[in-house]
C-alpha cells in the first residue's frame, strides 16, 4: 500500500491509551488531547485509572486508562469503543479488549508479552487467541528494545530508559494521525527545564517511535481527522475541577467578595482545592481543613464574615457535612458545597463515576432542610454552572449543593474562553452600617431573602445560630412559630425559581420519547438522541441542570410526549424525585451502576426496547 | 485593629434577650467578667464575634450585644476559625464547655490550637454535661458517679492545660468563675494575645455537678489550694503568702519559707518561656498535693495563621502575572480559532 492509499478520512476518532499505573498513560494521553486540540479539532477525555497509586503491576486492576474523542464536529462523549488501543501490557490489552471497535487497532509493546506478563494479566497462553484478537489490525513492536536502542548512547540509568517509552508509542500515535510533535517538544522543555538529559531522551524516544511508525511496512491506515469547524474565538482545554474552581473566581469577583474554601481532601473533588490554593495571586483564602465537617464549617464561619465561602468534597464527605448544611440552612447564609459524585455506598468506587448522591443531596439532613441543588453537564460548562451555584447562594441567601462527577471533574474539552464582562453581576443584599434596628429575619416580601450583615458593620450587630428563632433573632420553642419558620425557608428555595431558565428540549416540542437526564450523562444522552433521530427515531432530550427547584416549564415540556425515560448512573433517583413532582405522570426508566459512563449503544438499545415496548 | 479608641461601659454589651441559666450557675459571673473585659478593652463593638457550640455555656452569643453565631456541637473552633481567616480585622471569641470542645469537638479544638489561629476560647470546665442533664464528660475524675457512670467513671480525664501545651498551644490561662477581677484580667490578657488563646474556666454546675470546685473556690480554703501566677515574679501562696514552689530534681515541691529558705530559692513564673515543660507542670498541679495554678501560665509569641494567611498573599500577588481573573482565563496554553 502506498502511503496515500492509506488516508482515510475520519469525521472522528477515539484513542485509548492504557498501560500500568506507572506507566505514564495519563500524560501521554493529555499530550496528544492536546496537540489535538492545539490542531483544532474538538475533543473530550475520561481518565479511568484505579485508586491504588501503584497497583501491582502487570495485573488489569493496576490498568491506567486515558481515553480521548477527536472530532471534526462537535464532540460530546469519550466515546464507546476505540479505533485505536494502545497497550503497553498483556493486562491493557485484558483490561480493554471489549472496548475496541471491529476493525480497530492496538499497538502493543510485544516486549512486555512474555508468558508471566501473560499469565499475570490471566490469559492461559495467547491473548490474540483467547480474546479472538484476531479480528483488529495489531501492530506489534518490541518498544522496549526500541527505546533501549535509541537511548544507548546517552549514559542513562536502566530505569529512566525504560520510563521514556511512552514517548515512543505516543510518537507512533502521532504518526498514525498526522500530528506534529512541537507541543510535546514545548512541554518537554519547560517541564524538565532543569534536566536536559531528560527532555533529549524523551524528544529522542518520541521521534523514533513516529519515525518507527512510519517505516514499517506493516503499518494501518492513517487516519485524518480535520479541524473542527468551531465558532470563532480564544479557546484553552479545561477539565471539570479546573472549572469548577474558575467559576467560583469568577463570581468572587463579580461580587466584590474575598473567596474562602474549606476542604479536606477527598478523590477525585481535591483537584479543586489544589487549584484554588494555588491562586494566591487572586486573594483566595483556601484552608486545608482537619477533616469534612471543619471544612463546611470554617466556610460557614467565612461566609457569616462575608466571604463567597464554598467546601468541596465527594460522597462520603457530603454526608459528614449533613449537620453543618442544616445549621446553614437554618442561619440562612450563603455557601455553595459541592459534591463530586463517586460510585458508593460508603467508600465505594472512589476512582470511579456514578450518579448515586441525587437523594442525600436534596434530602440527606435532619427536619425540614430544603437547599438548592443543582448539577453540572460537561467538563467545561462547570465553570458556568460554578458561577451560577454561587450566583444563587449569594443573591439568595441559600446553601447550594452543586452535584459534579468523576467522569466531569476529570474529564477535559476545549473551552471558548468567555468575558467576564458577559457574565452578570452578583449583588448580595448586604447591609451598610446605621443605627436603625436590624432585624436578621425579616424578608424581602418578594424573593423570601433575608439581609447579610457582616461583622464589622457597624450598628448591625446580631445573633444567629441553629436554633429556631422568631423573625427578630429571638431563640423560640413556639410551636406556629417554628412551623411559619420552616414554610418560610422553603418558600424562598422555591423561590428560586425564577433565576432557573426554563428547560429547553433537543429536538422537538413533542413526540414518541422524551430521554431525561441530568448532570454529567448530558453527552451521552445527546449523542444516543442525535443518533436515535437520524435513525428515524421521534426522540428528543430534556436535561436537568437545575433539581431543586425544577425549571417552571417542566411539567409543560414533559407534555409533549408519548415515553418519559429517564436516564441515570444510578438505581433511579431522579426517576424517583420526578414521580413526587408530578405523581399524574409515568416515568420509565434507564440506569447503570458500575461506576462507568454510559455508553451511547446501550442507551440506544434500550430506548429502540422502550419505544417497541 | 485597635486604632479607633472607644469608651464603652459593660452594659453597652448587655443584649435585650433574658439571661435562661439556673440561678446560681457559675456562667453568670463568667459573662459578668466577660462584659466587663470587653469594655475595658476599648475595641469598636462591631469588631467582636462570639461564636459558640452546643452546651448551656454556649448560649453565652444570645446575652452579648455584639455579633454572635451559636453554631452546632463541637464545631466553634472551626466556624471561629473561617471567620478569623476570613476576616482578620475581628477580635473572635469561642465560648465552649468540657463537652463541646473536649468530646465532640476536640478534632477541631487541637487543630486550632496547633494552627495558632487568633481566636479567644473560653473553655467552661464544670466536669460534667449539663444541657443533656448529669452525664460525664472528658474532664470528669476517674471514678466520677453520674447517670452514665452510676458506678464511677473508668477512665482518665483530660487535663485542659497538658492538652493544650502538647497541640503545641501558645497561651493557656486558668481562672475560677467566681473570682470576676481575676477573669476579668484573664480575658483581657487573652483577647490581646496574637494567636489561639485558652482560657480553662473553672465553673461550677448548680444543679449537677455542685461544688466540684468548692476546695479552690471557698473563702477558708482557696488561698491554701490556688495559687495566682504572676509574670516575673515568684511562685507564692498561702493565706500568710508562707508557701511556695520550688524545683526538685525534675518535680515541682511546696516549700513553706522560713527556716533556711527565702523567697531567693522560690521559682519565678515566666509564662513566656518557649519551653513547654515548666508550664505543663504548672497547669498539672492538681489539690491536694499541690495548690492549682491560676492566672496566665503561657503566653509565647509566634506567626499566627491568619496573619501568615495574609502576608503569603501580599507576597504571591506582588510577583503574578495573574492580577485578576480575565489575566488566569488566558493563562497558559490558549489558541485562536479563526
Amino acid at each position: 500500500m502506498s502511503k496515500s492509499e492509506r488516508v482515510i478520512e475520519r469525521e472522528e476518532v477515539v484513542i485509548r491509551f492504557s498501560g500500568d499505573s506507572g506507566d505514564g498513560m495519563q500524560l501521554t494521553g493529555t499530550l496528544f488531547s492536546n496537540t489535538s486540540a492545539l490542531f483544532g479539532n474538538d475533543l473530550l477525555t475520561f481518565p479511568d485509572y484505579p485508586a491504588e497509586i501503584r497497583a501491582p503491576q502487570g495485573t488489569v486492576g493496576g490498568v491506567s486508562g486515558f481515553q480521548v474523542h477527536v472530532g471534526q464536529s462537535e464532540v460530546y462523549t469519550p466515546g464507546d469503543f476505540a479505533d485505536v488501543l494502545v497497550a503497553m501490557n498483556p493486562a491493557a490489552v485484558k483490561a480493554n479488549s471489549k472496548y475496541i471497535r471491529d476493525g480497530g487497532v492496538i499497538i502493543i509493546d510485544e516486549d512486555n508479552f512474555t508468558e508471566k506478563n501473560i499469565k499475570k494479566a490471566g490469559y492461559e497462553k495467547d491473548p490474540i487467541e483467547e480474546d479472538r484478537l484476531d479480528r483488529y489490525n495489531i501492530i506489534s513492536a518490541p518498544i522496549t528494545t526500541l527505546v533501549r536502542e535509541t537511548l544507548k548512547d546517552l549514559g542513562l540509568d536502566p530505569k529512566t530508559v525504560i520510563r521514556t517509552k511512552n514517548m515512543f508509542a505516543l510518537g507512533m500515535v502521532y504518526f498514525l494521525f498526522g500530528r506534529d510533535l512541537e507541543y510535546t517538544e514545548e512541554y518537554l522543555k519547560s517541564k524538565f527545564s532543569k534536566r536536559p538529559e531528560i527532555i533529549e531522551a524523551n524528544s529522542k524516544v518520541l521521534r523514533a517511535g513516529y519515525h518507527y511508525a512510519e517505516t514499517i511496512e506493516a503499518m494501518t491506515p492513517i487516519y485524518k481527522v480535520s479541524p473542527a469547524s468551531i465558532e470563532k474565538g480564544l479557546y484553552r482545554t479545561i477539565d471539570g475541577n479546573t472549572a469548577l474552581s474558575w467559576g467560583f473566581l469568577a463570581a468572587a469577583e463579580k461580587a466584590g467578595l474575598g473567596l474562602f474554601i474549606g476542604s479536606y481532601p477527598i478523590t477525585p473533588a481535591s483537584g479543586i482545592l489544589e487549584t484554588l490554593a494555588a491562586r494566591k495571586d487572586l486573594g483566595v483564602k483556601s484552608f486545608q481543613a482537619e477533616d469534612e465537617i471543619a471544612g463546611i464549617c470554617t466556610a460557614l464561619g467565612a461566609s457569616f464574615a462575608g466571604n463567597l465561602a464554598i467546601t468541596t468534597t465527594s460522597g462520603p464527605g457530603l454526608a459528614l457535612k449533613s449537620e453543618a448544611i442544616g445549621l446553614a440552612v437554618m442561619t440562612e447564609l450563603p455557601i455553595v458545597i459541592v459534591n463530586v459524585q463517586r460510585g458508593g455506598p460508603s467508600t465505594g468506587l472512589p476512582t470511579k463515576t456514578e450518579q448515586a448522591d441525587l437523594m442525600q443531596a436534596l434530602y440527606g439532613r435532619n427536619g425540614e432542610c430544603p437547599v438548592v441543588v443543582m448539577a453540572a453537564s460537561t467538563p467545561s460548562n462547570c465553570f458556568k454552572y460554578a458561577f451560577e451555584a454561587a450566583r444563587i447562594a449569594l443573591e439568595h441567601m441559600v446553601p447550594v449543593i452543586l452535584l459534579s462527577d468523576g467522569f466531569l471533574a476529570n474529564g477535559s474539552e476545549p473551552w471558548k474562553i468567555p468575558s467576564m464582562d458577559s457574565l452578570p453581576e452578583i449583588k448580595p443584599p448586604l447591609v451598610k452600617e446605621g443605627d436603625d434596628v436590624f432585624i436578621p429575619y425579616e424578608r424581602d416580601p418578594k424573593t423570601l431573602i433575608r439581609r447579610w450583615a457582616i461583622p464589622g458593620t457597624r450598628g448591625r450587630e446580631h445573633r444567629i445560630g441553629g436554633l429556631e428563632k422568631t423573625v427578630k433573632g429571638t431563640v423560640s420553642y413556639i410551636p406556629e412559630n417554628h412551623e411559619y419558620m420552616v414554610k418560610m425557608r422553603a418558600e424562598k428555595v422555591a423561590r428560586v425559581v425564577t433565576k432557573v431558565p426554563d428547560l429547553q428540549t433537543y429536538g422537538d416540542n413533542e413526540g414518541d420519547m422524551l430521554l431525561i437526564g441530568w448532570g454529567g450523562t448530558y453527552g451521552h444522552l445527546l449523542t444516543s438522541v442525535r443518533e436515535l433521530r437520524k435513525e428515524g427515531r421521534k426522540v428528543s432530550l430534556a436535561h436537568f441542570n437545575y433539581i431543586n427547584p425544577l425549571p417552571a416549564n417542566t411539567a409543560e415540556v414533559f407534555s409533549g410526549f408519548e415515553k418519559l425515560v429517564v436516564a441515570e448512573l444510578n438505581a433511579g433517583q431522579f426517576i424517583r424525585y420526578l414521580r413526587m413532582e408530578f405523581e399524574e405522570l409515568k416515568f420509565k426508566q434507564i440506569n447503570k451502576i458500575q461506576g462507568l459512563p454510559f455508553t451511547c449503544k446501550e442507551i440506544k438499545e434500550q430506548c429502540v426496547k422502550l419505544l417497541e415496548e | 485593629m485597635n486604632e479607633e479608641i472607644v469608651e464603652y461601659s459593660p452594659n453597652d454589651f448587655k443584649s435585650d434577650q433574658e439571661v435562661r441559666w439556673c440561678p446560681g450557675c457559675g456562667d453568670h459571673a463568667v459573662l459578668a467578667a466577660i462584659i466587663r473585659a470587653l469594655a475595658e478593652l476599648k475595641i469598636p463593638k462591631e469588631k467582636f464575634a462570639f461564636i459558640s457550640g452546643i452546651g448551656c455555656s454556649s448560649r453565652f452569643p444570645y446575652y452579648l450585644s455584639t455579633y454572635g453565631f451559636h453554631g452546632i456541637h463541637g464545631r466553634a473552633s472551626a466556624i471561629a476559625t473561617g471567620v478569623k481567616i476570613a476576616n482578620h480585622d475581628l477580635n473572635v471569641w469561642q465560648i465552649t464547655g468540657d463537652g463541646d470542645a473536649m468530646a465532640i469537638g476536640g478534632n477541631h479544638f487541637i487543630h486550632a490550637v496547633r494552627r495558632n489561629i487568633d481566636i479567644n476560647i473560653i473553655l467552661f470546665n464544670n466536669q460534667i454535661y449539663g444541657l443533656t442533664k448529669g452525664q460525664y464528660s472528658p474532664t470528669s475524675f476517674r471514678g466520677a458517679i453520674t447517670k452514665t457512670s452510676p458506678f464511677g467513671t473508668v477512665e482518665e480525664p483530660f487535663s485542659v492545660g497538658e492538652l493544650v501545651i502538647g497541640a503545641k498551644g501558645k497561651f493557656f490561662a486558668r481562672t475560677i468563675d467566681s473570682n470576676v477581677h481575676l477573669s476579668t484580667e484573664v480575658y483581657k490578657q487573652a483577647a490581646l494575645h496574637e494567636g489561639t488563646s485558652v482560657v480553662e474556666v473553672l465553673q461550677n454546675c448548680v444543679i449537677f455537678n455542685d461544688g466540684v470546685h468548692k476546695e479552690l473556690t471557698d473563702r477558708e480554703t482557696r488561698d491554701e489550694t490556688t495559687i495566682v501566677l504572676k509574670q516575673g515574679e515568684p511562685m507564692i501562696f498561702g493565706k500568710n503568702g508562707d508557701k511556695g514552689l520550688k524545683l526538685d530534681g525534675l518535680k515541682l515541691k511546696v516549700v513553706k519559707l522560713g527556716n533556711g529558705i527565702t523567697e531567693k530559692d522560690i521559682l519565678v513564673h515566666d509564662c513566656e518561656e518557649n519551653n513547654p515543660g515548666m508550664h505543663t507542670m504548672l497547669a498539672n498541679m492538681r489539690y491536694p498535693g499541690y495548690p492549682v495554678a491560676l492566672g496566665v501560665i503561657r503566653c509565647v509569641s509566634a506567626p499566627t495563621y491568619d496573619m501568615s494567611v495574609e502576608s503569603q498573599i501580599a507576597k504571591i500577588q506582588k510577583i503574578s502575572k495573574i492580577k485578576n481573573v480575565a489575566d488566569l482565563l488566558k493563562s497558559g496554553s490558549t489558541w485562536e480559532a479563526k
